[in-house]
């Protein structure tokens, strides 16, 4: 089945391509942390805020972040969801429950 | 015991292969494509040449296995279910069976209890964990085939929002992940715990079981705990399946472990007792219409065999049968 469906679907073949921010280099964690265990980061950051109050990150490399996907991921760099994070989602098919409370600011009515 | 042993220190062995193949010798096109590619062509040969030898094998007696009243004569009930005299009934009972395996509700246990009395009673433990393990393998199987799909067939994000409908943890833990283990936990350990199964048990028997669960344990533990590049891993399966495959890149060492218990399990699956999925529409004692009263069952294999019939031997024997006084019946 796998097979047939490969062969009907030639097209569509091929590694989602990710829209990166203009201007910003390096992400909060190495880029090979942030693929594999991203989920793990932003959960972290939900629980420390919400339960600890605590709203500084130090990463791996002693850079300090505020600890906000609204404020931090979306704001700062990936601006466009459609063109960053739902690609890869979309591909693996995940929906993460994330946008259920946050919003994406620039996305007017999302 | 030692046949217990046998089977967790093979699987053991197929843990540390490619761990060191990957880890330490990063052997990733082999392990990732390679064997794999090798794997999978065992499975579909074994399977095809299994299916083969079975359809060719001839079924010369009329030998189904029932517990119901076949229909005869109209004023006696006919039970179609337990003793199916028409191709609904057949297919009614068959279904039964592959889909929540009856005749394990039917399993009885002997016991000796309170000095040496035997106890009949029954036990449907066996069946209650069998259908945990494989209804939980077929849904785990149809969630995989986001992996293998693109754009993802429709189906599975339902499925997989319906599995993880209690958003334990994130990501979200699976029921079926964790009722394949309790079903497989159970089949190991009724192995290992009752005496009569310790005795029965063949390495064999231990190896698929304890393979499987390292198949299951790898895939779980590499979705909560050990994280891999999923998306690159999909890559790698899209490109297996349309016969292009990329050379693999840093996917995760769990990911290369599960992969390579799953292609030892394809590849064994034909030479084992696995074989039973495809087996259980081959048995006759279950695929046979239960109509011999309606229909004469003739062995095709019956050859015609020289008789000697009675009006033969009188022929033969009529003066001497009369000068011994003995009556005949033609004069």
């Amino acid at each position: 089945m796998p097979i047939w469906y490969g062969w009907l679907n030639r097209s569509a073949e091929g590694a989602p391509k990710l829209e990166l921010p203009p201007g910003e280099k390096e992400c909060v964690e190495s880029t090979q942390y942030m693929r594999t265990s991203h989920v793990d980061l932003l959960n972290n950051w939900k629980e420390t805020v919400v339960r600890d109050g605590k709203r500084t990150y130090v990463s791996s490399t002693g850079k300090e972040y505020t600890m906000s996907l609204t404020n931090t991921c979306i704001t700062q760099c990936h601006s466009n969801k459609a063109k960053f994070c739902d690609r890869c989602h979309d591909y693996m098919n995940v929906q993460p429950w994330c946008w259920d409370c946050h919003n994406f600011p620039k996305e007017a009515g999302k | 015991m030692n046949r217990m042993w046998i089977a967790l220190i093979a699987v053991l062995a197929l843990i540390i292969i490619p761990w060191v193949g990957v880890g330490a010798a990063g052997l990733t096109l082999l392990f990732g494509v390679g064997i794999p590619y090798i794997a999978c062509l065992i499975f579909f040969v074994g399977f095809i040449y299994r299916i083969v030898s079975w359809a060719q094998s001839p079924v010369p007696f009329h030998i189904p296995t029932i517990c119901g009243q076949q229909k005869s004569l109209p004023w006696i009930k006919a039970n179609n279910r337990e003793s199916p005299h028409s191709y609904w009934g057949l297919f009614a009972r068959m279904a039964l069976e592959v889909l929540f395996f009856r005749s394990l509700l039917r399993n009885d246990r002997a016991e000796l209890k309170q000095r040496q009395r035997l106890i009949y009673s029954s036990n449907r433990f066996l069946w209650a964990g069998g259908l945990l393990f494989h209804w939980s393998l077929i849904i785990v199987l149809f969630r995989h085939l986001r992996f293998f799909t693109e754009p993802v067939l429709p189906g599975i994000a339902f499925v997989q929002n319906l599995d993880a409908l209690f958003h334990v943890g994130l990501p979200a833990l699976y029921i079926t992940d964790v009722a394949i283990i309790v079903g497989l936990s159970y089949l190991f350990l009724r192995r290992v715990i009752y005496p009569q199964m310790r005795l029965i048990s063949l390495p064999s028997d231990y190896f698929v079981l304890l393979l499987i669960i390292a198949v299951v344990l790898s895939g779980v533990l590499m979705r909560h705990f050990f994280k891999i590049d999923a998306e690159k891993a999909k890559e790698l399966a899209l490109s297996i399946a349309s016969f292009r495959p990329v050379i693999p890149t840093a996917i995760g060492l769990p990911f290369y472990i599960h992969l390579f218990l799953v292609s030892i399990l394809a590849a064994y699956l034909p030479f084992s007792k696995l074989m039973h999925a495809p087996g259980v529409f081959f048995s006759p004692t279950r695929n046979l219409k239960n109509d011999s009263r309606a229909r004469r069952h003739i062995n095709p294999w019956s050859y015609p065999v020289k008789v000697h019939t009675y009006e033969e031997y009188e022929d033969e024997f009529r003066e001497a049968m009369k000068e011994a006084g003995l009556p005949v019946e033609k004069e």
